[in-house]
């Protein structure tokens, strides 16, 4: 191991991870459960962005159907709950494979596109993920699903315990982070980026890039919902909205505010984007005109979100 | 007598009404230098990327190495030995000169589907690229991100991919493009070395390099082979006369 000197990106993502891990001690003192339970959420949508960055960042994917994957994990534990199975060994690996499967067939078709086709497919995908929900009769329809227990590990992990669950959904995320660090740098995500960068010539120097990407999706796909998982136990409700393609839109912009291709950048884009809303949304209900011209300023002067102003700040 | 490399049979490959390559039959033999010559939009361009594997022909067959490719997806051509590198500078920009040279490396060592070990950390995909790189004579530039390199430094990389998976058949599109008589100059003496260790197809504008490294020339015009043969006897061809009569290239031609 090689030690180099702190940089300044690396200082505010160790400075933003001590901040998260402390929060729950600072809330137990000061009784703040609000802000606890605002970060548990930033928590998991953080999540979701970062296996969306994957895809969108680094795999050049930008499914516009993400959401969806939060609302089959979410499904997924509702549903096995109100059918009596509260075991989150059984709910956890249900939802993540059922999410897997989803993303595998709405992927294979809509990697055999690019660009607005893409983006289009993916939509769709979304769409129809949404109005499936809607028409669950059985299981709340549009009006959603309450979950009356949290999944059940038995032993010491107790979903209920506020800071448990926050913890637990830091731990995720982190462990998501970090995979999503090692797949980049892998060979498999060289694959990625080469075909994200030029995928002519990755066929030409003989790659087969089509199952690199399939599989990349999946693993996306596989990670958001396991965020959607988190999400139906942290709000104790799944609804046909929580996948709503606007909700996709969100995710989005958490990676494009945060920075796409930088392996902690949604993290922060995720709390850039919830902390401002809680805060805007204060002061106004309109809180979007003034999100609107932010995200316009980003998009066209820092196109590496907040992780690339960082680094510009480095290189002077 | 040796069987060749690459056997083409037959080939045609239109676009509506242009006809891009017509019964177009010709083989390289092992270690030739087999180069391909024509006007503009005489279908150079067109044959190499039906023998790459980019475009499927209409009609007709590529064998290489004894198997039968013609229908093979680009990719398993090119773990098959089959190289190109293109006319119009076909990089990774955003990487270092090392990583797109890496990554040609890697497509030639075994499936991808490796998710953990940091790829940039493993010496068997960084030891040939720094070779390649050394190869074509750019190994000081290796960590350069090649956006902000050179026209002439672009081309070099590009053949440096081409090398990096030791290939059986390089494809050369126009190595030469866009480069200044120095960098020519250069490229033409890295392509002699080159032709002693490698079976070559080489598409090229510059009729004096054409006649002083090609083994074997073939004439395309209109997707149609007019004359194969040595450089002597394509020089003395009347056909081929004929049909660069009036182009800038019959001056090479006649000086050659």
């Amino acid at each position: 191991m090689k030690l180099r000197p702190l940089s300044l990106g690396n200082a505010v993502a160790a400075a933003l991870i001590a901040f998260l891990l402390l929060l729950p001690i600072y809330c137990g003192f000061a009784g703040d459960v609000f802000l606890l339970t605002l970060f548990t959420r930033i928590l998991i949508l953080a999540l979701a962005a970062t296996s969306l960055n994957l895809i969108m960042g680094f795999g050049g994917m930008p499914s516009f159907g993400h959401a969806a994957f939060l609302g089959i994990g979410g499904y997924a534990v509702g549903i096995l709950a109100a059918e009596g199975i509260v075991s989150g060994f059984v709910q956890w690996p249900v939802a993540v494979g059922v999410s897997a499967l989803f993303a595998f067939v709405a992927g294979a078709l809509a990697l055999r596109t690019r660009g607005v086709h893409f983006i289009m497919i993916t939509l769709a995908f979304g769409q129809m993920a949404y109005y499936v929900a809607s028409s669950l009769a059985g299981y709340g329809g549009d009006d959603g699903l309450t979950i009356d227990r949290r999944s059940q590990f038995g032993g010491g992990l107790d979903l209920s315990n506020r800071a448990g669950f926050y913890y637990l959904c830091l731990a995720l995320l982190l462990g998501g982070v970090y995979l999503v660090h090692r797949l980049v740098n892998s060979r498999f995500g060289w694959v990625l980026r080469g075909a994200r960068s030029n995928e002519r010539r990755m066929r030409s120097i003989g790659f087969p890039t089509y199952r690199y990407r399939l599989t990349c999706f999946v693993i996306a796909g596989a990670m958001c919902g396991l965020a959607g998982v988190l999400l139906a136990n942290f709000s104790e409700f799944i609804s046909p909205a929580a996948m709503y393609w606007t909700r996709s839109g969100d995710l989005i912009v958490m990676v494009v505010l945060g920075g796409m291709g930088s392996a902690l950048g949604p993290v922060m884009g995720a709390v850039a984007l919830l902390v401002l809303e809680e805060m805007l949304s204060g002061v106004t209900e309109h809180w979007q005109i003034i999100l609107g011209p932010l995200l316009v300023a980003v998009v066209l002067y820092a196109r590496g979100g907040i992780a690339g102003i960082l680094e510009t700040f480095e290189r002077g | 007598m040796a069987e060749p490399l690459l056997q083409i049979q037959g080939l045609s490959k239109r676009f509506g009404g242009v006809v891009a390559a017509a019964d177009v039959t010709f083989a390289v033999m092992p270690g030739e230098m087999h180069a391909v010559i024509g006007p503009n939009g005489a279908g150079k361009t067109t044959l190499i990327a039906q023998l790459a594997g980019e475009l499927l022909p209409d009609s007709g067959a590529i064998r290489f190495a004894g198997a039968d490719i013609t229908r093979w997806p680009a990719w398993r051509r090119s773990r098959a030995g089959i190289a190109r590198s293109f006319q119009i500078t076909s990089l990774f920009p955003e990487f270092t000169a090392l990583d797109n040279v890496a990554l040609a490396v890697q497509a030639t060592v075994g499936h991808s589907f490796r998710f953990w070990r940091d790829a940039r950390a493993e010496s068997a995909l960084r030891a040939p690229a720094r070779a390649a790189l050394a190869r074509v004579g750019l190994a000081h530039r290796a960590d350069a991100v090649v956006a902000r390199l050179s026209h002439g430094e672009h081309r070099q990389i590009e053949l440096a991919i081409a090398l990096a998976g030791r290939p059986r058949l390089l494809l050369l599109d126009e190595p030469m493009a866009g480069l200044g008589p120095e960098e020519s100059a250069r490229m033409v003496m890295l392509l002699e070395e080159l032709k002693r260790e490698y079976t070559l197809v080489l598409i090229e504008h510059d009729m004096d390099a054409v006649f002083t490294l090609a083994d074997r020339i073939s004439v395309l015009v209109d997707g149609r082979l007019i004359a194969t043969g040595t450089p002597d006897v394509i020089r003395a061809d009347p056909d081929v006369r004929r049909a660069y009569l009036g182009e800038d290239d019959a001056e090479g031609l006649s000086d050659g």
